[in-house]
């Protein structure tokens, strides 16, 4: 029993995880049809973002909330403007490319992000685990587990729940919706098309920024993070399909509970375990569990 | 008077001979010595990466402006000055092959130094063998490197002991601080450097106390952020102590993590590679941790003047206390020097790459941390050196610096296998021939 709990908490609280690095690259490939390896740097600029912010409050003097709402305050402005930057200086001169030369030019901007990241803050790990230590421990099933991690289980919850409502529910939803499926016609339709890219990918390296900042407070920020989670975020996006926001959330359970099953069950297949999955998913259903359906022009 | 003076003509002779034959080609002789130095500058490495190039670079200029002490007085090396040409690790053996094949026929560098990556070692020292061209690998651990990769080295030498050392004076302090231990468990990287590491360590605890239990011996993929279901595993069936060979990032992720939800309190903690964990988190270390630094490095290092020199040119440059890494990078130059200036005799200018290498087989030169190293195994293109592992009692915030007790040292002979036996072999056999 004392097993099966901690499976169950370690998989929420990894999967939950995941499904907060992967939101945003799988909304941008939704809306763009655009892999944004990129991403990988959105959360280390993110992670680096809130340790600053973080540091800067406990200095000030703030409480959790308040060292919490700086880390996503400044992971938020850098991330809106890293994504408005790159969007109108960058991709917006590649829409219409072959994907593979998108692709290099995102792989473009990752190296000279996490260099820039490097430059800045120096090859040194920097930590700020206060908001996290803060928020003391939780037991579950015999064992201690931090509150955070488990209260980034209701907000990854609570960022899907967002992005469903907005997507399915509101006029701006609608109007993405309609550019994911045909921008001509979108655009015939009176939406401006080139502000839903635009506002797209700014969300989308909001959300990078976000998780990187979420992240922070449970690891040491060092040069290079955002190689490792660019790699996972992809497995997750692909098992669900790519562009599916709740295809994110089933990738990120799916993957989450592998790699907790193994954890506890069988160690020494764990790595393996994580692609494993992703082989398999792709083995039976090519484009991912719930990858939008496709309309085929003629 | 003709006999004396044929005498003295073909014993000059000879010495010119004997000083060409070491000596470069003079149509090609410069002032410099152009190396390159190849470390992690970017990715989850560069934690550690550019801690060695600041030490590398630190040395090369202080040997340049001949400002370091004894035994390395000398400008430059051998007189010629250094000009460093630094080159990022990070990549995958792939592209190192090729950034290798740019230094040496692009670059035209002198020598190579570099590559903590155990996989990038073996993927180089073949071809430093074909291309001819010294190579020291100045810090991966693997033994397979000489043991299985390049059997008869001949342009690849490695100034750092390998990573056996580490394991088996841990497990051997362990033991004298839990004499009644019953189990271990390990969480390690998954690949050559965490796998070797827990296979040592493993091998070395069951050679000292054959009862010991492995509850469990998790791997995890370099740069890993969340170490959540590990941690649970661990405490689901908590060891007494708990073996890891993490480094950099993921070695500060990991001891954050599993500090907050109390692993510490359940298990003994023994890395390998703490130090980096000491340098990265200051006072969040975990008290009461074992930790080692790859040698007698940073807070082992003993009181000699260019020990002294070295902590303090890199305090006044870094504004911080050496970490491993940049003593590692500074013990590679040294070796190197110390063997070009034996070679060379006294006599300035550039010589043959082969005559440096015949120098540097078995030589013992002194180090930044104060203990000598010896190039004793592996037909003297292996080292071994002492090494240190001490707990980590708290932190000094007068002195803003680590509280470290019970430190101990082991001497080389005792920790590295002796010359010509396979480490795993030496350690299975109960660690014959070894001299403590």
């Amino acid at each position: 029993m004392g097993t099966l709990s901690a499976i169950i908490v370690d998989a929420a609280s990894f999967s939950a995880w995941l499904f907060l690095v992967a939101v945003g690259l799988t909304l941008i490939f939704g809306v763009l049809r655009l892999l944004n390896i990129a991403h990988g740097a959105f959360y280390s600029v993110g992670a680096y973002a809130a340790i600053y912010a973080i540091g800067a409050s406990v200095a000030l003097g703030w409480g959790t909330a308040l060292q919490l709402a700086a880390a996503l305050g400044a992971a938020s402005v850098i991330g809106a403007l890293i994504g408005l930057l790159v969007e109108r200086c960058v991709l917006l001169r590649l829409y219409g490319h072959p994907e593979p030369l998108v692709l290099i030019a995102t792989y473009a901007l990752f190296l000279v992000l996490d260099d820039l990241t490097k430059m800045i803050s120096g090859g040194r790990s920097l930590y700020a685990a206060q908001p996290r230590d803060n928020l003391g421990q939780i037991a579950i099933g015999g064992l201690q587990y931090p509150t955070y991690d488990i209260a980034l289980i209701g907000v990854s919850l609570m960022v899907a729940a967002a992005a469903w409502y907005t997507l399915n529910r509101t006029r701006l939803g609608r109007c993405v919706t309609a550019v994911v499926f045909d921008s001509e016609i979108s655009a015939a339709m009176g939406i401006h098309v080139g502000r839903i890219k635009t506002g797209t990918f700014i969300v989308g390296s909001v959300l990078g920024c976000i998780a990187g900042a979420l992240t922070a407070p449970k690891i040491a920020v060092s040069p290079g993070i955002g190689v490792e989670v660019i790699v996972i975020a992809f497995a997750v996006v692909v098992v669900g399909g790519l562009g599916s926001i709740p295809g994110a959330l089933l990738g990120a359970a799916i993957v989450g509970l592998a790699r907790a099953v193994t954890a506890h069950l069988m160690p020494e297949v764990e790595v393996f375990a994580v692609y494993f999955a992703m082989v398999a998913v792709l083995a039976v259903r090519p484009h991912g569990l719930l990858a939008p359906v496709a309309a085929r022009r003629i | 008077m003709k006999t004396k003076l044929r005498l003295w003509a073909a014993s000059t002779a000879a010495m010119l001979v004997c000083l060409t034959s070491i000596h470069a080609d003079p149509a090609v002789a410069e002032d410099k010595l152009k190396i390159g130095l190849v470390f992690f500058l970017s990715g989850p490495g560069a934690a550690y990466g550019s801690h060695a190039r600041d030490g590398a670079k630190l040395i090369a200029e202080a040997l340049n402006a001949a400002k370091v002490p004894a035994p390395y007085d000398k400008a430059g090396i051998n007189g010629l000055r250094i000009e460093p040409v630094f080159v990022d690790e990070a990549g995958g053996a792939q592209k190192q092959l090729a950034e290798y094949r740019r230094l040496v026929e692009s670059e035209k560098v002198d020598m190579v130094i570099g590559y903590n990556s155990s996989a990038d070692c073996n993927a180089i020292a073949p071809v430093a063998e074909e291309l001819q061209v010294l190579t020291d690998f100045f810090h991966c651990g693997n033994p397979q490197l000489f043991e299985d990769i390049v059997t008869a080295p001949e342009y690849s030498v490695r100034t750092a002991p390998t990573g056996t050392m580490d394991q088996v004076a841990a497990a051997k302090y362990l033991l004298e601080k839990m004499p009644a231990i019953k189990s271990v468990s390990g969480i390690n990287q998954d690949y050559s450097w965490g796998q070797d590491s827990w296979t040592e360590f493993k091998a070395a605890m069951s050679a000292l106390k054959p009862d010991i239990q492995y509850p469990a011996g998790l791997f995890t993929k370099l740069g890993t952020s969340d170490y959540g279901a590990e941690i649970s595993a661990l405490l689901s069936s908590p060891a007494d102590a708990l073996f890891s060979s993490f480094w950099g990032g993921d070695a500060d992720a990991f001891a954050l993590q599993a500090s907050t939800r109390g692993l510490t309190e359940k298990s003994k903690f023994v890395l390998t590679m703490g130090t980096g964990i000491i340098d990265d988190l200051g006072e969040k270390t975990i008290v009461g941790s074992i930790f080692g630094a790859r040698g007698p490095h940073g807070y082992f290092a003993r009181k000699t003047p260019l020990a002294d020199w070295f902590k303090a040119e890199y305090l006044k440059t870094y504004h911080r206390v050496p970490p491993f890494g940049a003593y590692a990078a500074a013990q590679g130059i040294f070796g190197i020097k110390a063997a070009y200036e034996k070679a060379a005799a006294g006599l300035a200018g550039k010589l043959k790459t082969e005559a440096v290498i015949a120098a540097l087989k078995g030589l013992t030169f002194e180090t930044a941390s104060g203990f000598p190293i010896t190039m004793a195994n592996n037909n003297g293109h292996q080292a071994i050196q002492a090494t240190a592992y001490g707990v980590y009692a708290g932190w000094d915030k007068a002195k803003n610096e680590a509280i470290v007790t019970d430190i101990k040292v082991y001497p080389a002979e005792c920790v590295n296998p002796p010359n010509g036996v396979r480490a795993v072999d030496w350690i299975k056999s109960g660690f014959k021939g070894a001299k403590c």
